[in-house]
């Protein structure tokens, strides 16, 4: 049976990933997500796992990279500069073609930054942080809940399309406490050991090579001819968005994972005063629904996109490349670790400050 | 008529694409002749450096893994994870291992992770085409110190083996020379010695093996070889660093 419990968002990802098939959790100390390697220390022994503290998230992200090619199912957690650590050994999971699964509980930056909530890490997860043409199946979870869902269900994703999976929170995410339903523990033998996987068995014609060195750049070429060829079938199926009182709404608010709840709020706040306000929510930001705003774009009725993030404004170009023109975009931002009110938008909204 | 001698099953067909007189050769033959006589065929999982031998996916006759520079030990830390009862090794270079990988070797020695490490130092950086590298010599001439290493501008060579029998992770850590057949014998027995170790369940091995770069080194393959028993050993002796039994 599910049950529901009162749960901390790094905690409730940690117990979802557990349930959802995670057994090899590398990871190092950084705030604001410790609560995730601290919990995978005891818990995943319980269920015959393995934790390892890793001695920098440079090593972490390659024990990912040994036991996902091993065909473990594996995950790491982290924040922000220690994303930028990852980002080597996450192209080289990209090259290779290995699932996983990646926690950024994003902090503000730039360098050391702050520890508090920012969304300025979405260039580097949705555009790609390390070199090479590749990209992520990204997901900017609003409620402990939404991650939770994700989680649960996203070593299957990684694993159809042989990539890594990022979930971007923030702080406020992974610090706040809420209700959430647990989904049920996945059951071992539902959970395949993947074909290509090295698991030491194979010799001769059989054996098989976890490897992203192509020395040919015609089979360089056709390599990434095939990622992108499934990212555009995720695209096709895997793109997630939530609309709010869009239908015949004039202001289009747009944000994304916590900002989007307050700016859910600025959305009734609007239309209580009589402005006609709805919102657009993004759940993947890679691949990015740019489908939904294109629509909402062509609309008579749409007057303006109000784009807002706890940054110096990234995810505003898609939102602008999706628009196309067709209506004007604004940007209303905080970073640094301030988080703005549901008045400070609506503010914005009506007096354009 | 007797076969006197065969080529190990752990090596695949492939050509080695080293250099004349490298021993890289000699390496990957003692390598693949342990796991087969230690009855591995089909139950190894392998690692591969960035360096010369990065291609080493393609000559080792099992499962490999191809490892991003430096890296190969936190790899292989995440494979012996998964798979505690598969023996698990990672082939690395002295850039690989010594330098940029530097955090990683220490730390899979110190947690005693029980896996095999075999560890070409040949004194430079062969593949990109002959710079310092951490164990270069004093003295000795490369791309990026052309003059010789000065070790108060490059510092001075850093002795791995050493360095690493400090920590008491390791079960088992050796040095050896691929120079002679007398130290080629000695380095299979160390080389066995270091496997036999993960497969006993000792912890973390490592076999440092003095290699021959007479591309990089602009010397003959006999120079080379000279080079490596002549003057490497001064600064690298040969021996036994630690030994847990």
């Amino acid at each position: 049976m599910s049950e529901k419990k009162l749960m901390k968002g790094n905690e409730a990802i940690a117990e979802a990933a557990v349930r959802g098939g995670c057994r090899y959790y590398f990871g190092y100390p950084i705030t604001p997500q410790n609560e995730i390697p601290e919990y995978m220390s005891w818990r995943l022994p319980e269920v015959g796992g393995v934790f390892i503290q890793a001695e920098s998230e440079i090593s972490a992200i390659n024990m990912v990279y040994g036991a996902a090619g091993a065909g473990g199912r594996s995950m790491t957690s982290s924040s922000s500069p220690g994303v930028s650590l990852k980002q080597e050994g996450i192209s080289y999971i990209c090259g290779a073609e290995l699932p996983c699964v990646i926690i950024n509980m994003v902090r503000g930056g730039p360098g050391l930054g702050g520890i508090q909530p920012a969304q300025s890490d979405y260039f580097q997860a949705v555009k790609g942080g390390g070199h090479g043409d590749y990209k992520m199946l990204v997901y900017g979870p609003a409620t402990v809940q939404e991650a939770v869902d994700i989680v649960y269900g996203a070593f299957d994703k990684a694993e159809q399309y042989r990539l890594p999976v990022m979930i971007l929170g923030d702080g406020m995410l992974g610090q706040i406490m809420e209700a959430v339903t647990l989904p049920e523990m996945r059951k071992p033998g539902d959970i395949k050991v993947p074909e290509w996987a090295t698991v030491g068995t194979h010799t001769g014609a059989d054996r098989k090579i976890i490897n992203s060195l192509y020395i040919e750049p015609d089979v360089l070429e056709a390599l990434n001819r095939t990622l992108y060829a499934r990212y555009a079938a995720m695209s096709e199926a895997e793109t997630m968005v939530e609309e709010y009182r869009v239908s015949d709404a004039e202001v289009i608010i747009t944000a994304y994972g916590t900002v989007a709840r307050i700016a859910k709020s600025t959305v009734d706040i609007l239309r209580a005063a009589g402005v006609k306000a709805g919102l657009i929510r993004p759940i993947t930001l890679y691949p990015f629904p740019s489908a939904t705003y294109r629509a909402a774009a062509k609309k008579r009725s749409v007057k303006e996109f109000i784009t807002v993030e706890l940054s110096m404004g990234q995810m505003v170009e898609d939102v602008r490349l999706a628009v196309n023109g067709k209506k004007p975009v604004k940007f209303y931002g905080r970073s640094g670790g301030n988080v703005m009110t549901p008045e400070d938008i609506a503010r914005f909204v009506t007096e354009g400050k | 008529m007797s076969v006197v001698y065969k080529k190990s099953k752990l090596l695949t067909d492939t050509p080695f694409h080293y250099c004349p007189g490298c021993a890289h050769g000699i390496a990957h033959k003692l390598v693949a002749e342990t796991l087969e006589e230690l009855g591995q065929e089909g139950n190894v999982i392998g690692i591969a450096p960035v360096g010369c031998a990065v291609f080493a996916y393609n000559y080792f006759n099992c499962d490999m893994q191809q490892a991003a520079h430096g890296r190969a030990p936190a790899v292989a830390t995440g494979v012996k994870s998964v798979y505690p009862d598969k023996t698990v090794f990672a082939y690395q270079g002295d850039g690989d291992l010594a330098s940029i990988g530097m955090a990683e070797i220490v730390h899979a020695a110190a947690r005693g992770t029980n896996i095999t490490v075999v560890f070409i130092n040949n004194a430079i950086y062969g593949m990109t085409g002959g710079q310092m590298a951490p164990t270069t010599l004093e003295g000795q001439k490369s791309t990026t110190c052309v003059y010789g290493r000065k070790p108060e501008i490059n510092g001075s060579p850093i002795k791995v083996a050493e360095l690493l029998a400090t920590l008491d992770g390791p079960s088992y850590i050796a040095r050896c020379a691929l120079d002679t057949v007398k130290n080629i014998r000695a380095a299979k027995a160390a080389v066995k010695k270091a496997f036999q170790n993960q497969l006993d369940g000792k912890g973390f091995s490592l076999v440092e093996l003095l290699s021959s770069c007479p591309t990089n080194w602009h010397m003959s393959p006999l120079e080379a070889m000279k080079f490596v028993g002549g003057e490497m050993t001064k600064i690298y002796p040969l021996g036994v660093f630690k030994n847990i039994d």
